[in-house]
C-alpha cells in the first residue's frame, strides 16, 4: 500500500509538472508576468547610467528567477477552473498534496531554466564571473522552489478568473522587488526599510547570489539558505491547506 | 454478510454547504456489472453525490465503498478503481487527443506501450484516429464529449461515473457514446450514469435512483418507476390566434406553460381535456395548429415522488 502511494505520488508529480510545461509555458500572462516584465526591469534600471553590470548581475539574477519562478503558479488552477479541466485532473489518482508539488514543480523548472540562460549569457556576453558554482546552484534551486511555492500559494484560493489571480501576484510581486536590495544594496538600507527588506525571501536570494558571485553580502550565507527553504516549506504547506479547503470552489 | 458483489456502497451521504443541505442521507449501493442511473432536476444534488463519490468532495457524513475499498481511506486505490467523465469535465484544447490519452494513461501509470495500444484502440472505435493530431480547441463538441470518454477508461476501470454523458450531443455521437457504454458494461464494467433524460436512463439502466431536494425519493427499476409516472401527462397545443391562458383553466389542468407559441397543460385526464380545448378554440373562433400529448417528463414524476401536486390550476409564463 505504501508504495502503491509512493509511486503513484511521484509519478503524479511528474506528469502533473509534464502537463503544466506542455500547456502553461507558452500562455501570455506566463511569456508577459514571467520573461518581459523582469528584461523590461532590467532595461529600465540599466539603461542611460554608469552602472557596473558585474555588480547588480546577481540581483538582476535573482530577480529573473523570483519573476519567472512565480509567474507559472498563479496561472495553472484558475486557468483549469476557467477551462473545465479542473474536475477530470481531480479524478485522477492524484491528491491535493501531489498537485501543489507538480504545479510548483513546473514553475521551479521554468525559473531555473530561463534564469541559467541568463547566466549563460551574461558568462558568454559579458564577462560574468561566479566564485562558488555549488552555492550558486544551491541558491538558484532553492529560489525556484520559493518563488515557485509563492506562486503556487497565490492560485490556492482561486475559484476561475486566471485575470483577477494575475492582478493579485503582481500586486504582491512588484513591492518586493523594491525592497529586496536588488536596486538598492542591503548596506544602503537602515531603519524600518532595512526591516522591511528583511521581511522578504528575495532579499535572502539576493544574498546568497551575492555570496555565490563574491559581491557585497549582508548575513551568512546559511542564514539565506534556512530562510529560503523554510519559507518554502510554508508556502507549500499553506497552498495545500488553502487549495483543500477551496478545490470545488468556481466548479 | 459479504459485499463482493457490490461495486459502490454510499451509506448515509450527507453535504452541507454551510447551512443548505444539499444532499441528505442518501444510501444505496449498486451491483458489479450493473447500469445505475442516478435522476433528478437541476439543484437536486445529483452532482453533490458524484462528487462524493468519485472523491471530490468529502463528506459531512456517511461513506463511500468502491469495489470493496473505502474511498475516504485508501483514496488513491479507489481512483484507480474509476473511470469519471465529470459534467463539465473537458479535454486539453491545447493539447492533441494522443497527447490528452498519453497524459491520463500516465496518471494511472500505463505503460508507454499500453498507452499506443489503447490509444489506437479507442481513438479508432470513437471515430477520432483521423483527427488524433489535431489539437482538441478544433474538435466539435461532439468529438470533445467522445474524445472525453476516451480518457475515462483508457485504464480499463472496474467503475465507470458518467455525469450527463449525452447532454447537447449530436445524434450520432450519442449512439456512439451509447453503444460504447453498453460495450464496456458487456465486459463486465459497471456503469453509474446521472442524466435528466428519462428515456435514455430506461434505454440504458437496471435500475434507477431519483434525487430531489437532496433525499432519495425512488430507487428502483426504470420500468417499475415509469408505470407510476404515466399517472400525469400533458397536452401541447397552439391556437391561431393565440388565446388567453386562463380560459385554458378548467377541470382536470393542474398548470399550464407557456412554450414559445404553445401552451402546455398539465392534465391527469388527457381524454376529456383535448375535449375542452377543442371547445374552448370553437368558443373563441380560433384554429388549432397543433396539438399533441406528451409523455411524462422527470418533472413530472417528481410532482407525485415528492407530493408536489398543487390543488387548482397554476399558470406559469
Amino acid at each position: 500500500m505504501r508504495s502503491l502511494i509512493d509511486t503513484y505520488f511521484l509519478r503524479g508529480i511528474a506528469v502533473t509538472a509534464e502537463k503544466n510545461m506542455r500547456i502553461y509555458y507558452r500562455k501570455a500572462p506566463v511569456v508577459i508576468f514571467g520573461l518581459l516584465f523582469p528584461l523590461f526591469m532590467f532595461v529600465a534600471f540599466f539603461i542611460g547610467r554608469e552602472l557596473e553590470i558585474d555588480l547588480f548581475f546577481p540581483a538582476f539574477l535573482a530577480m529573473t528567477l523570483f519573476f519567472t519562478s512565480s509567474s507559472v503558479g498563479p496561472l495553472i488552477t484558475p486557468w483549469e477552473k476557467q477551462a473545465r479541466t479542473f474536475e477530470r485532473l481531480l479524478s485522477y489518482p492524484l491528491t491535493v498534496g501531489t498537485l501543489i508539488l507538480g504545479d510548483m514543480a513546473a514553475g521551479m523548472l521554468f525559473g531555473a531554466g530561463i534564469s541559467v540562460l541568463v547566466l549563460l549569457l551574461g558568462v558568454a556576453f559579458v564577462g560574468i564571473g561566479i566564485s562558488s558554482v555549488v552555492l550558486f546552484l544551491v541558491a538558484l534551486l532553492l529560489g525556484a522552489i520559493c518563488f515557485a511555492s509563492m506562486g503556487v500559494l497565490l492560485a490556492a484560493p482561486a475559484s476561475s478568473s486566471p485575470s483577477n489571480i494575475m492582478m493579485l501576484s503582481s500586486l504582491i510581486r512588484f513591492p518586493l522587488i523594491f525592497i529586496s536590495g536588488i536596486f538598492i544594496p542591503l548596506g544602503e538600507l537602515e531603519g524600518l526599510r532595512l526591516a522591511v527588506s528583511y521581511a522578504s525571501p528575495l532579499t535572502y536570494l539576493v544574498d546568497a547570489m551575492n555570496h555565490a558571485a563574491g559581491g557585497p553580502t549582508s548575513m551568512h550565507v546559511a542564514v539565506d539558505i534556512v530562510v529560503l527553504i523554510v519559507v518554502s516549506a510554508i508556502f507549500l504547506i499553506a497552498a495545500t491547506a488553502i487549495q483543500k479547503r477551496s478545490l470545488t470552489k468556481g466548479l | 454478510m459479504s459485499n463482493d458483489h457490490l461495486a459502490l456502497e454510499a451509506s448515509h451521504l450527507t453535504k452541507l454547504f454551510g447551512t443548505l443541505k444539499a444532499v441528505d442521507d442518501v444510501t444505496f449501493s449498486v451491483q458489479r456489472g450493473e447500469i445505475f442511473g442516478f435522476l433528478g432536476p437541476n439543484g437536486a444534488g445529483k452532482t453533490t453525490t458524484i462528487r462524493m463519490l468519485t472523491g471530490l468532495l468529502t463528506p459531512n457524513e456517511g461513506r463511500v465503498i468502491v469495489n470493496g475499498i473505502d474511498l475516504h481511506d485508501h483514496m488513491i486505490k479507489a481512483k484507480m478503481q474509476m473511470g469519471v467523465i465529470p459534467e463539465v469535465g473537458t479535454t486539453y484544447v491545447d493539447l492533441t487527443a494522443e497527447q490528452n490519452l498519453a497524459l491520463t494513461g500516465k496518471y494511472y501509470g500505463l505503460s508507454r506501450e499500453r498507452i499506443r495500444e489503447r490509444t489506437k484502440e479507442l481513438l479508432g472505435a470513437l471515430g477520432l484516429y483521423e483527427r488524433r493530431g489535431d489539437p482538441v480547441r478544433t474538435y466539435s463538441k461532439g468529438m470533445r464529449q467522445r474524445l472525453s470518454f476516451a480518457c475515462a477508461i483508457i485504464h480499463e476501470p472496474n467503475v465507470l461515473f458518467l455525469d450527463e454523458p449525452t447532454e447537447g450531443l449530436d445524434v450520432q455521437s450519442r449512439r456512439l457514446l451509447v453503444d460504447m457504454i453498453l460495450e464496456l458494461n458487456m465486459k463486465g464494467c459497471t456503469i453509474f450514469l446521472t442524466t435528466h433524460n428519462i428515456e435514455e436512463a430506461n434505454a440504458l439502466c437496471q435500475r434507477v435512483a431519483i434525487i430531489n431536494k437532496g433525499r432519495l425519493v425512488a430507487l428502483d427499476r426504470p420500468e417499475a418507476l415509469r408505470s407510476s409516472f404515466e399517472k400525469t401527462q400533458s397536452l401541447e397545443v397552439s391556437f391561431d390566434p393565440r388565446i388567453a391562458t386562463d380560459t385554458l383553466c378548467f377541470g382536470h389542468v393542474s398548470k399550464i406553460e407557456t412554450s414559445g407559441d404553445k401552451m402546455i397543460l398539465y392534465t391527469d385526464d388527457p381524454h376529456a381535456t383535448i375535449k375542452q380545448v377543442v371547445d374552448v378554440a370553437q368558443q373563441e373562433h380560433a384554429r388549432i395548429l397543433s396539438l399533441r400529448t406528451r409523455g411524462p417528463s422527470l418533472e413530472e414524476a417528481f410532482i407525485m415522488l415528492t407530493d408536489d401536486k398543487r390543488p387548482g390550476c397554476e399558470i406559469v409564463d
